[in-house]
């Protein structure tokens, strides 16, 4: 069986000369081969250009002012926005992560198939999931800000990030609990373990890469996520005193350093702060996930 | 003793073992339950702020109105919506060749070792914060733009400027969804158009690619709502004028822009229209999402 499988890979593979002969015949492809790889050299290329200008830009920029405390209008210290997302990211985690979790495992483990209840839930994941972040700001001001008095503060930017990230966390912890074979649950069962036994103790456990890969995105979005923020967490420039104050995370920062024209400089630092830190969120998830898959 | 009685606890349905189960059963359930809860809320709090103002400043005269004179209680939003249309569409005659290449690239001509290198950057594109695109665009494309932008005595800051960023900012969800559509596309498609004597272009373009039409389709519609959502970015590079354009180096607002530039201070009726400004964008969104889940409803049914 292998032996024909590489036999025939041996006959559809092509010399470059042979190639050059068959594009000379047929210019047409060897004009929308260009194109094509054209196009991922541009897509490619304006990512590269992207990440290269920040780097160039930024790291002179990074002075030590910068990383002080106490945020001050001369030196705009970009340390008090860190630990403001620090906090930010905490309080969207601890809502969304078990919420997510919760109602992907109700989803792969308990509905039944064709029940009316899994369409409108996914229906309305699928909705979440495409409203634009300038939307829930305007909810989460609406509601938590206004409705519920909690003026601009952390928690009501937590909470209404934590709504925004939620269909993420879903529909990776969906994905890392289907990956898990039926094979576990059925041992686990025909030893006699309960369905939450099951689910708890081998079913949970060994969808856990999955599941901190999808939570390690949800963190990205939140870094990187401003619009949603503005009107509910507020833009104060210290570090909040706790989560009923408000204060500005680093793309928050980095917008309004950005839009007041004044201080450019200090933008392309917070740019690479934040550039680096997507990057890192990223890779690891990344790798995670490339785990996950050849284990 | 307790290995035993495990068992029998879960047949005959009484006991601890079984609350328990009831219990996180019940839990598992009320998360479930939370984005339908969410999505009620998100459209109760809109249209309940949102749709008075409407009523006040009538419907139609606020939709198709040319002016928007806060000062002088003029509302009206054609501008931004004609603005958000407009960008949108530049960004999709951007963003749609070069993204849909890009997939087909990704899905049959790619080399594995360059694979492993292009996949992995266009997922990072999707997670570069739009703060970051908006500022590239602030410092590197509006001077690039400029000189344009001057032959025809327009702005730089404008639609084109505009367009381009957005073009570069939908490519990720383009491709993404445009590579998995292809890649489903059932292989026998392939190999029949090759055994015809068709080029290896020829048999991708021609036989692959309008099979995965309905998954195409899908992912520019998700990208049509990238796009019109997009906020921070937009405002950073379009001008903001709240005027109609006539040309592509006229500056424009969007109207996700039009909030987050006035929201901060605007109360009373001024914020309300703001808020209908957002309802609007959100009746967009929505509409955006049906037509997305019925396109991938029908892509999923053909493979």
């Amino acid at each position: 069986m292998e032996q024909t499988v590489i036999s025939v890979n041996a006959i559809n593979r092509t010399s470059t000369a042979q190639k050059m002969k068959n594009y000379s015949r047929h210019p047409g492809s060897l004009l929308v081969f260009i194109l094509t790889v054209l196009a991922a050299v541009i897509t490619v290329g304006a990512l590269a250009a992207l990440i290269i200008w920040v780097l160039i830009k930024g790291i002179p920029n990074l002075t030590p002012d910068m990383f002080s405390l106490t945020y001050t209008t001369d030196n705009q210290s970009m340390l008090p926005a860190m630990i403001n997302t620090v906090q930010m990211v905490l309080v969207a985690l601890v809502i969304a992560v078990p919420f997510g979790i919760g109602s992907a495992i109700y989803l792969v483990e308990y509905a039944k198939k064709g029940n009316r209840l899994v369409t409108i839930i996914r229906l309305t994941t699928e909705t979440l999931s495409g409203i634009p972040s300038i939307i829930y700001g305007l909810f989460g001001y609406l509601c938590f800000n206004v409705a519920i008095k909690m003026g601009y503060s952390i928690l009501s930017g937590g909470l209404t990030l934590a709504i925004m990230i939620l269909p993420l966390v879903m529909r990776t912890t969906e994905e890392a609990l289907l990956a898990v074979p039926d094979s576990y649950r059925e041992g686990s069962f025909g030893l006699g373990a309960g369905k939450c036994r099951t689910i708890f103790k081998l079913v949970l456990p060994s969808a856990v890469p999955g599941i901190l890969s999808g939570v390690i995105l949800s963190i990205g979005r939140i870094v990187g996520e401003t619009a949603a923020l503005i009107f509910t967490a507020g833009t104060v420039g210290d570090i909040a005193a706790g989560l009923t104050s408000s204060g500005r995370t680093l793309a928050v920062h980095m917008y309004l350093l950005a839009n007041e024209g004044l201080y450019i400089n200090k933008a392309y630092a917070v740019a690479v702060v934040l550039l680096v830190l997507v990057l890192l969120l990223n890779g690891v998830s990344g790798l995670i996930a490339g785990k996950l898959k050849k284990g | 003793m307790q290995s035993a009685a495990a068992p029998s606890h879960h047949k005959s349905g009484t006991g601890k073992g079984h609350l328990l189960e009831k219990v996180m059963k019940l839990l598992f359930l009320i998360a479930a339950c939370f984005s339908i809860i969410a999505v009620l809320l998100i459209c109760f709090f809109l249209f309940a702020n949102g749709i008075p103002a409407m009523g006040e400043i009538g419907l139609f005269k606020f939709l198709s109105g040319v002016n928007w004179r806060p000062g002088n209680n003029i509302y009206g939003i054609l501008p931004m919506i004609l603005g958000s249309i407009y960008v949108t569409a530049g960004a999709l005659v951007i963003g749609v060749p070069i993204g849909l290449l890009t997939a087909v690239f990704l899905a049959r001509f790619c080399p594995k070792g360059i694979y492993r290198i292009v996949k992995p950057a266009v997922s990072l594109m999707a997670g570069i914060p739009s703060v970051v695109y908006g500022f590239f665009g602030m410092c590197v494309v509006v001077p690039m733009i400029r000189p344009l932008a001057e032959k025809f005595q327009g702005d730089s800051y404008s639609m084109l400027t505009a367009s381009i960023l957005l073009g570069l900012m939908i490519l990720p969800t383009i491709v993404e969804v445009t590579e998995s559509s292809l890649r489903a596309v059932p292989e026998s498609y392939y190999e029949a158009s090759l055994a015809l004597g068709a080029t290896h272009e020829r048999s991708v373009y021609c036989a692959v690619f309008p099979a995965a039409k309905s998954g195409i389709m899908a992912g520019i519609v998700l990208g049509v709502g990238r796009a019109i959502g997009e906020t921070m970015a937009v405002i950073m590079i379009a001008g903001n004028q709240p005027r109609v354009p006539d040309s592509i180096f006229d500056g424009v607002r969007t109207l996700t822009a039009n909030i987050v530039i006035e929201m901060g201070y605007a109360s009373g009726l001024h914020r309300q229209a703001l808020i209908a400004t957002g309802v609007v964008l959100f009746v967009f969104i929505l509409i955006l999402n049906v037509c997305f889940s019925l396109l991938k409803h029908r892509s999923e049914k053909q493979s």
